[in-house]
């Protein structure tokens, strides 16, 4: 718990002056707004220990919702952030209700055919743009006060949102309701004969990860002033399960670590191009998906704790040998 | 209303819920033993028909081959995945295995897509299954009846051999209690390798089948793939006649929501899945507990 809020104080220091190494701000306030999608993702599956395959309907759907409201209405960011928000809460219940009565698998193939339901409607629906997306959607003003127009002034609010996201999700965790979650994770049968109302609390679970999803949405539609049918695509919602696989399911910080790295990996990967060994020639700039698809598989054989989880477990490890040690 | 665009509607419909049913039917069937969600089914249904297109463009080898080699090819790889790779992941949390299948389904589709683009390829219906057959009332392309009687030829011997054979009742013994099977003196490991190779073979057939339909395509599998989980949400996986049944209905109502609201026409098999959930939680053939 404690390093968890060193870690947290890095990540304000580190954030605070990472535009000024050479790092473009728009490229870290993308790893940003993922990372939320990250901890919104990781607060569900990593917690519930359900596995959602939906969660690009929520962060899509929030991104369409909000980047339109703040085009053609003219809000300030807050309240387009709301909008997003509110709108995965809404599609985040309405899947719930359908859904959260089946279990793992089950759970998991409804909401991938909900989330699909959703991407169709996207494509065909008047106000998404189809292939073209909602374009050139602006920031707004912040609190109709503060113009985030400017790429610097975005960043730190992304940073001060990123920060916010980490600092709920922990709380949430370690209030009295992440334990029975954690607890209904275990052993559910438990959970019930102790007289939790276990669907409600998975459902109240999933409606918040679902919202924050949709807020991460609508802050990246603001951040690349775009909403497009990606954003909602099944395999947006196969990134983000990688980015929390990766970094570390039901860690605090997994899906910030997980979130960077993917995102590194994509623009590195398209950056390198063409390599050429002798008369070997690979273009590594269209072999993201490939990449991406043996990551998954590696990640699931060898450590699937994750980055983070591995890194914790072997600090348990040594701190119980030195305990041990110390006992004798 | 136009009676022949209904009935062309219709028959496109069946066409659809035959594959609907051979993937689904290997869905349930690799879940039953295996006990983990195969995401790279449509991949491997999307590897079969890229067998086919394959064989006749580098070594020539005809439509008929195809349909029985592509699924022996395929089958191998996916015994292969299961041999090195999924068994490592057995006593695990379910959802491993899915998302094991999952990278797997991604790599694969990024491979075919680097190599052969996304535009799809077009694989011609070999010359015996051209034309139409005039039934009177409508002239059905001759292809897609070869289509609706394979399958369902295909989708009966599954259900004869899981039902009415030796292996189909070590398999059902297996799915029920693998330990006890184990301890009879039946090598349970290998019977869970054949039966994702089954699966997987099954896929591959419906890949053959479906390469001169549509086109030859890397995301031809994911898109139907998620079509099919709808499919098994609404029939469960518990029973292989469920399977087969739930996948032509489904198919027939799709090519009448074409007919009468093409709007909603992709999104029909997963709003008759909301409703079934509203009203049944557990499937039409479900018996989950």
């Amino acid at each position: 718990m404690r390093t968890t809020w060193i870690f947290l104080a890095l990540i304000a220091v580190v954030g605070a002056i990472a535009p000024f190494s050479g790092l473009y701000p728009l490229f870290l306030m993308k790893c940003m707004a993922l990372a939320i999608f990250a901890i919104a993702f990781n607060f569900f599956t990593g917690y519930v220990g359900l596995l959602s395959i939906g969660h690009a309907a929520f962060y899509g759907m929030g991104a369409y919702f909000g980047g339109y409201a703040v085009k053609n209405y003219g809000i300030t960011t807050e309240m387009a952030l709301l909008i997003g928000m509110a709108t995965g809460a809404v599609l985040g219940l309405l899947f719930g209700l359908l859904a959260i009565r089946r279990r793992g698998i089950y759970f998991a193939m409804i909401t991938l055919a909900l989330a699909q339901m959703v991407y169709f409607f996207c494509v065909q629906a008047p106000f998404t743009g189809a292939e073209d997306g909602l374009q050139q959607i602006p920031r707004g003003k912040l609190f109709g006060l503060i113009d985030l127009s400017d790429d610097l002034s975005m960043y730190y609010f992304t940073l001060a949102l990123l920060l916010l996201a980490l600092l709920v999700a922990q709380y949430l965790v370690s209030a009295p309701f992440g334990q029975v979650l954690k607890a209904i994770r275990d052993n559910e049968p438990r959970a019930v004969s102790l007289g939790y109302d276990v669907q409600r609390y998975k459902l109240i679970a999933f409606v918040l990860s679902a919202a924050l999803a949709g807020g991460a949405g609508s802050l990246k539609a603001m951040i690349l002033s775009l909403a497009g049918l990606p954003d909602a695509h099944w395999t947006n919602s196969g990134a983000v399960i990688l980015m929390c696989l990766l970094g570390g399911l039901g860690t605090a910080l997994g899906p910030v670590v997980g979130a960077v790295m993917v995102v590194l990996l994509e623009t590195e990967l398209a950056g390198v191009g063409v390599v050429e060994i002798g008369t070997f020639r690979l273009d590594l700039s269209t072999k993201v998906p490939i990449v991406i698809g043996f990551i998954f598989m590696v990640t699931v054989l060898l450590f699937r704790k994750g980055i983070v989880g591995e890194i914790q477990a072997a600090l348990e490890n040594f701190r119980r040998r030195r305990l041990e040690k110390s006992a004798t | 209303m136009n009676t022949q665009v209904l009935l062309g509607q219709l028959t496109i419909g069946l066409v659809n819920g035959c594959f609907y049913a051979m993937l689904s039917l290997g869905l349930a069937i690799i879940f039953g033993l295996l006990n983990i969600i195969n995401f790279a089914h449509g991949a491997l249904y999307m590897l079969g028909a890229f067998a086919a297109y394959l064989a006749l463009q580098l070594f020539g080898i005809n439509y008929w081959y195809a349909l029985v080699l592509a699924p022996i090819v395929v089958g191998a790889f996916a015994i292969l995945v299961e041999r090195f790779f999924l068994r490592r992941l057995e006593g695990l949390d379910h959802l491993y295995g899915l998302l094991f299948t999952f990278g797997l389904a991604i790599a694969l589709e990024g491979i075919f897509r680097d190599r052969f683009g996304s535009a799809g390829l077009s694989y011609s219906v070999p010359d015996q299954l051209r034309g139409l057959i005039d039934l009177g009332f409508m002239r059905l392309p001759t292809y897609r009846a070869w289509v609706v009687v394979a399958s369902l030829f295909v989708c009966i011997s599954v259900w004869f051999l899981l039902e009415r054979t030796r292996y189909g009742s070590y398999l059902r013994a297996g799915t029920e209690n693998p330990r006890l099977v184990q301890s009879l003196g039946i090598n349970v490991p290998l019977l869970v390798t054949l039966t994702y190779g089954l699966g997987a073979g099954l896929a591959a057939f419906a890949g053959v089948l479906a390469a001169p339909i549509y086109q030859v395509h890397p995301l031809m599998g994911s898109n139907i793939l998620i079509v099919t989980f709808a499919v098994v949400v609404i029939g469960g996986l518990g029973s292989t006649g469920g399977a087969i049944i739930t996948g032509l209905g489904l198919g027939v109502i799709e090519g009448l929501t074409k007919v009468f609201y093409p709007e909603a026409s992709s999104t029909a098999v997963f709003m008759i899945m909301a409703v079934v959930l509203l009203i049944r939680p557990a499937g039409l053939f479900g018996q989950e507990s």
